[in-house]
């Protein structure tokens, strides 16, 4: 697989904070990966830092394996941050064309990227007369002009009204669809685990998990249970070998597993035990229940 | 460096790219204009004429218009206009600051290098512009209105026109400093008044405190950035041959030297490569 970004041992400081906390991870072509973390928790500045806008305190990051310096690099990469940045006294068109004199690439493709956004009928008007949601779709599109090998995405729907997150999330999967690779930065959970194959969660600049959205789901599954004697259902349940813990939760109780464990053959085992149930459910954590988990202490 | 054909396409790309910058904005392009417009104003100091009955004066006549002088006296005022493109430059550089731009265009791909010299060769091509506006406009008035036509004679003195090139060059690389220290323009050029100030300061203390004696004070406040530049081209008022001749009636021998040296020539190019090394390093030590 072809790697196109790798950070290895990143760090940053700000004075005393301590901003990013010895960071690596490596980006593989085709995945959408996202980037969780409260604010605060190093997301912007470790995409600043290979973004080239903010120095590293120590550590590497290579694109491309290396074989360019940064800068050039940047010019197979889509990236927008935080707020979109134009000139405000320039068109949507005008602007784009100025980005393609930067990244060196003709203005052939300003008009198909305008349309993929749906800025075409606007493509006249200045930036400044933009809604915050045009403008972010603007800089989605100029992100887009050079069919780059990755998007980076750092939190593309903040401040957006709903239909303005739904425009650029509908936007997002188009793109991803096509097989561009994706990094995505949010603290929007579900938004991550609606578009993304790859995440990695960072608190206070420390990398908490990284690996695939559905590993992360799926690892503890759990069940629920409720019986009519609820003292005896709970002795009952510490017995089976497979099981680890039983957690009290209103008239339920909460079966957490040490080892896989199918629901029918629990069933059974409690029916063996003369306990009938009148509730039983296996659930899966959803990617906010773990990511809370992963951030509490 | 040498200009082998790669590095005049890097060079062009980046002039397209800041020229689209600064003449999309209404503001710049106005004030861009208008100052080619007052200092082709400059000819009309031609047509200033007073009739007072016995006395006539008839500035074009008194000789400001003479060649070798005329390269002097066109380039001295030309420089005062300068501030105008002096907002604008300060301008382009602190409204990539305030737009957020700076940071989109580092993460489009353009290398910190690469801004700084696009914008230092945006200051070389207003200098540029400006000198030749300048030499074509005292070349046609000299020639309407000098006493002297020689070939020898109209093209002595184009150090001048060398000077004032140096000298826009100079100042707008000050300011283009300014506008990345500072980063927003109205404090940026307010700096620059301050620092104007506390150099006449300096100035001050150095001639009349410290060494009130001899030229050792001229002799250091001539290393000062905006007293570097200023004295590249010094005022020409009292060379005109009939305010001369007034001063030699009333007892005052002028020997003041009105040359341009090229050692004022070096510290102010000293001072354009400190100004330029300055703004790239801010800008690679600066987090955006």
């Amino acid at each position: 697989m072809e790697t196109i970004l790798s950070i290895t041992n990143l760090n940053k400081r700000f004075g005393s904070v301590h901003a990013v906390k010895n960071v690596s991870l490596e980006i593989q072509k085709g995945n959408v990966y996202g980037i969780l973390g409260p604010n605060g928790s190093g997301k912007s500045t470790t995409l600043g830092i290979v973004l080239n806008v903010v120095n590293k305190t120590s550590g590497d990051y290579s694109w491309f394996g290396g074989t360019m310096q940064t800068h050039e690099a940047l010019r197979k990469v889509g990236a927008i941050i935080e707020r979109p940045n134009f000139y405000p006294y320039m068109t949507a068109r005008e602007n784009l064309e100025l980005v393609c004199k930067i990244k060196n690439i003709n203005t052939a493709k300003v008009h198909e990227k305008l349309e993929l956004v749906g800025l075409l009928e606007r493509e006249n008007s200045k930036f400044s007369t933009f809604s915050l949601g045009m403008k972010q779709r603007l800089a989605i599109a100029s992100a887009l002009l050079n069919d780059p090998e990755i998007l980076i995405l750092d939190e593309p729907t903040n401040g957006l009204d709903p239909q303005g997150i739904h425009q650029i999330r509908d936007i997002i999967k188009q793109i991803a669809a096509q097989g561009t690779t994706i990094l995505l930065a949010s603290h929007l959970l579900d938004e991550v685990e609606k578009v993304c194959t790859h995440v990695l969660v960072l608190r206070k600049g420390e990398i908490l998990y990284s690996g695939r959205v559905n590993e992360m789901t799926s690892n503890e599954g759990f069940f629920e249970l409720e019986s009519d004697d609820k003292r005896v259902l709970k002795s009952v349940l510490l017995q089976h070998p497979s099981i680890d813990k039983v957690i009290d939760e209103n008239s339920k109780v909460l079966v957490y597993l040490k080892s896989p464990l199918q629901a029918s053959e629990l069933n059974r085992y409690l029916f063996e035990k003369n306990i009938v149930l009148n509730h039983l459910v296996k659930r899966k954590n959803s990617l906010e229940e773990q990511f809370l988990e992963l951030t509490k202490k | 460096m040498s200009i082998t054909s790669p590095n005049l396409i890097l060079m062009k790309r980046l002039l397209a790219i800041e020229l689209q910058k600064i003449w999309k904005n209404r503001a710049s392009k106005v004030l861009t204009l208008s100052y080619f417009v007052l200092l082709s104003f400059i000819a009309l100091i031609a047509s200033i004429k007073f009739d007072l009955g016995i006395f006539k004066f008839h500035l074009a006549e008194m000789g400001i218009f003479n060649f070798p002088f005329i390269w002097h006296f066109n380039t001295y005022v030309a420089a005062i206009l300068k501030l105008f493109l002096a907002i604008v430059i300060v301008s382009m550089m602190a409204n990539e600051y305030s737009y957020g731009t700076l940071k989109q265009n580092l993460i489009d791909g353009m290398s910190k290098k690469e801004f700084i010299l696009s914008k230092f060769l945006t200051v070389v091509l207003f200098a540029a512009v400006s000198t030749v506006f300048v030499f074509v406009m005292s070349l046609i008035l000299g020639l309407c209105f000098s006493s002297y036509n020689e070939i020898s004679i109209v093209f002595s003195g184009l150090e001048y026109i060398l000077a004032y090139f140096i000298k826009l060059v100079g100042f707008f690389s000050f300011c283009l400093f300014l506008g990345i220290l500072v980063k927003r323009s109205a404090f940026a050029l307010g700096f620059l008044m301050v620092w104007n100030i506390l150099e006449g300061i300096a100035k001050g203390i150095l001639s009349f405190k410290l060494f009130p004696e001899g030229n050792i004070a001229s002799n250091i406040s001539r290393f000062l950035p905006l007293e570097a530049m200023s004295n590249l081209i010094v005022e020409p008022i009292t060379r005109l041959s009939a305010i001369e001749s007034i001063g030699t009636q009333m007892g005052i021998e002028n020997t003041k030297d009105y040359g341009v040296h090229w050692y004022s020539i070096l510290i102010v190019i000293t001072w354009t490569v400190i100004f330029m090394l300055m703004s790239y390093k801010l800008l690679e030590k600066r987090d955006l």
